[in-house]
């Protein structure tokens, strides 16, 4: 490819509609447009859930009752639980950055099946309007926990049928979406994208897309059998009837465990396309971080029965998935340390997009070294269900995705709107959201370790202190989280212009004018190099 | 804006087939139940399988395997240039679909009259085995039938299609695969007769 010259004439896809004002968005097939869609839609679900959090560490803040009664309690941490994972994270990278790049990144006009795209989207949103309309009706919302664990789901007046309902919708978008990636990445590659060619976050994506083709349709049957339990009485779960809970956790988890690999591959897809940029030096072991993608989600499958431990499996059950568990840190940590060697004596530039990756690798190694705390069935039984596993999932899934998400936003989101944020308050909301995380967290891995449970409204004064550090650490985070968001709105509204390639990369989504214009290339490209050979690219 | 229209067969039919892979893996977590509780509850399966009205599953059989064939013989139909024998072939597998769930409606009434569904008391007395077996076959085949009936309508809406001429030998893809669907409903059906009619 010839290097290019920045390009800001074009208006792009901004402009180039078939209709007018709302309705160019929410009926557009422009993968670009669904893209921008998801991007707010998931993280206005964001925000609310954020807020949740906020309002969850404000009551745990001193012992006793500070805001909230015992059942509101409940009722908050299941919803922060239900919005962050099923309508922020899951469909996060997929919808949004995987809609907006990925067809780009391979050279496509568009994705496979753009009607579906946009359904996906639509698919979504019902899934969430019904989900959001459970809270306000029925007995109130649902007070089950996100795991909607039976028998208890089955017996709880509160409307967990409908919640049950608007997620299912949500896995239908999910599985739509998933089939029309893999379809893309499979069938609409240009010329030369060879698969040792394909960028490591459409590698990613693809791996992620597997994940929910295959693991998405069981949580689907495990939902239809919560509403047949509560409608029915199907007795399936219920030990009354015959039934058996242990086999209910069986089928969540042979999902849910999956799902936890849909949050964190497509971040580290991100992770592998940052990194090497502000390395300035082309990515160290890309074959190898391809096949670990492929390699953690498969056996990612496998390794379900580690939320078991302490439910009464058989001790050979609990050996094998303590095991399988094990396995899934060597792919893990294959990436890390190919991270860490595309930095050894890289040219590094520590950018705002950068830096939320370098933390990416900080708090993702501290949840996957927590994670095998919980993967060895002996430890595990020490902090099963305390604050322990709370830090541990919020390091994997908000320091690891969550980051990666910011880190994406600095690094792509410039692409779309054409325009830049300003680098210092990016870097002060970096640092603030940075130090208030690990305060707000580490605090609770400290807790669980000493014995505090997760779930529960009240605790005993010992660990009043670091429940009261911890929620100093969540408004320091959500400070942080206020400047990245405002710097990044005023950038984007009216910062100074991106080039078509600001921070020099070799991926093609880097090749074409800013913002991209609607068919995003003139011509069929041909691709003659790897996404990250950056000779020829042109510094910034 | 003038997007050149490309037609994609081969893409069309590689997400069909991975959809397909997902409706698989949907009644596949209800087949896992069926194993896990068969393991635990061998004697009340089988005591609870010898009483399933095994004319009703037999008929619906050959009603479903018939529609299945006649959906097949449609695509080949199309593609062949014959879009008459197509529509009539797609509306016999409709008429075959209707046909499987009046039987079904016959089947359950007849099982709720002698007091056999989730819940009764007539379960509710039985060992809890029993129970458990017919919760799953209500389940499974409550959502087997579901699946029927999007089929038909799906096929029913391809036939229009073929009828006025959208879908013909030059562009096929919703015409194979909404076969294609109809025939994994077939497929589901196959498994799902022998585990609760035949087999205990």
């Amino acid at each position: 490819m010839e290097p290019t010259e920045p390009t800001t004439t074009a208006a792009g896809f901004w402009s180039d509609t078939g209709r007018s004002g709302i309705a160019s968005w929410i009926f557009s097939t422009d993968h670009k447009r669904i893209g921008l869609l998801y991007f707010y839609s998931v993280f206005g679900f964001f925000l609310v859930a954020v807020a949740l959090g906020l309002l969850l560490r404000i009551e745990l803040m001193a012992p006793g009752r500070t805001i909230m009664g015992p059942q509101a309690y409940n009722a908050l941490f299941t919803v922060h639980g239900v919005v962050m994972v099923f309508l922020f994270i899951i469909p996060g990278f997929q919808g949004s950055f995987g809609n907006l790049v990925m067809p780009i990144q391979i050279g496509a006009r568009d994705v496979a099946f753009p009607r579906l795209n946009l359904l996906s989207w639509w698919l979504y949103m019902a899934g969430a309007a019904i989900i959001l309309t459970s809270l306000f009706t029925g007995g109130g919302p649902p007070d089950t926990g996100w795991t909607f664990y039976l028998p208890f789901s089955g017996r709880t007046g509160t409307n967990v049928s409908l919640a049950v309902f608007g997620v299912f919708v949500v896995g239908f978008s999910s599985i739509v979406t998933g089939v029309n990636f893999i379809t893309t990445i499979h069938r609409l590659r240009a010329e030369g994208m060879t698969w040792g060619r394909l960028p490591l976050f459409v590698w990613s994506l693809y791996a992620t897309a597997w994940v929910q083709i295959l693991a998405t349709p069981i949580l689907g049957i495990t939902l239809v059998l919560i509403i047949a339990e509560r409608l029915l009485g199907t007795g399936l779960f219920e030990p009354g009837q015959g039934g058996d809970p242990l086999m209910y956790q069986h089928l969540f988890w042979i999902y849910s465990h999956p799902a936890v690999y849909i949050m964190i591959l497509p971040a580290m897809g991100v992770i592998s396309e940052i990194i090497p940029v502000f390395a300035r030096k082309p990515i160290f072991g890309y074959r190898m971080i391809a096949f670990s993608s492929i390699a953690i989600a498969a056996a990612g499958s496998l390794v379900w029965g580690h939320h078991m431990f302490t439910s009464g499996m058989s001790d050979m059950a609990i050996l094998v998935f303590s095991f399988l568990t094990f396995i899934v840190a060597i792919p893990s940590a294959i990436k890390v340390f190919n991270w860490i060697s595309t930095l050894y004596r890289g040219s590094i530039s520590l950018e705002a997009p950068m830096l939320f990756s370098l933390s990416f690798i900080f708090l993702f190694s501290i949840g996957g070294l927590t994670g095998l705390v919980q993967g060895a069935a002996a430890t595990d039984i020490h902090v099963h269900d305390t604050q322990f596993v709370v830090g541990h999932f919020h390091y994997v899934i908000f320091g690891g995705s969550g980051f990666a998400f910011f880190a994406a936003m600095h690094y792509w989101l410039p692409k779309f709107y054409g325009r830049r944020y300003a680098e210092k308050p990016a870097i002060i909301a970096w640092a603030l959201m940075f130090t208030g995380f690990n305060i707000l967290y580490f605090s609770m891995i400290v807790l669980g370790l000493e014995g505090m449970p997760r779930r529960y409204y009240d605790y005993l004064p010992e660990f009043a202190p670091l429940n009261l550090v911890s929620t100093i650490g969540s408004w320091i985070l959500a400070t942080g989280l206020m400047i990245l968001l405002v710097n990044l709105f005023m950038g984007l509204r009216s910062g100074a212009r991106a080039g078509s390639n600001p921070w020099g990369g070799a991926t093609l989504e880097w090749s074409i004018p800013t913002p991209p214009p609607t068919e995003n290339f003139a011509d069929e490209p041909v691709v003659t190099h790897g996404p990250y050979d950056f000779r020829g690219t042109g510094v910034p | 804006m003038s997007r050149p229209q490309h037609r994609d067969h081969a893409g069309a039919k590689l997400g069909m087939w991975l959809f397909l892979l997902t409706e698989l893996f949907l009644f596949g977590g209800m087949f896992l139940l069926y194993g896990a509780y068969l393991v635990r509850y061998p004697r009340e399966f089988a005591a609870a399988g010898r009483e399933m009205q095994l004319w009703f599953g037999t008929v619906n059989t050959v009603i479903l395997i018939t529609s299945s064939l006649m959906a097949a013989m449609a695509v080949t139909a199309i593609q062949r240039g014959g879009r008459r024998l197509a529509v009539w072939l797609l509306g016999g597998a409709v008429i075959c679909g209707a046909v499987f769930l009046i039987n079904k409606y016959l089947e359950w009434s007849h099982e709720f009259s002698r007091g056999i569904y989730p819940g009764s008391s007539r379960l509710a007395a039985a060992p809890p085995g029993e129970s458990v077996f017919y919760s799953l076959y209500y389940v499974t085949a409550g959502l087997h039938g579901l699946h029927v009936l999007i089929g038909s309508v799906l096929l029913a809406v391809v036939a229009v299609w073929a009828w006025r001429g959208t879908i013909h030998a030059g562009d096929f893809a919703w015409l194979e695969n909404s076969a294609l669907y109809w025939h994994l409903v077939d497929l589901v059906w196959i498994f799902i007769f022998p585990l609760y009619y035949l087999i205990l």
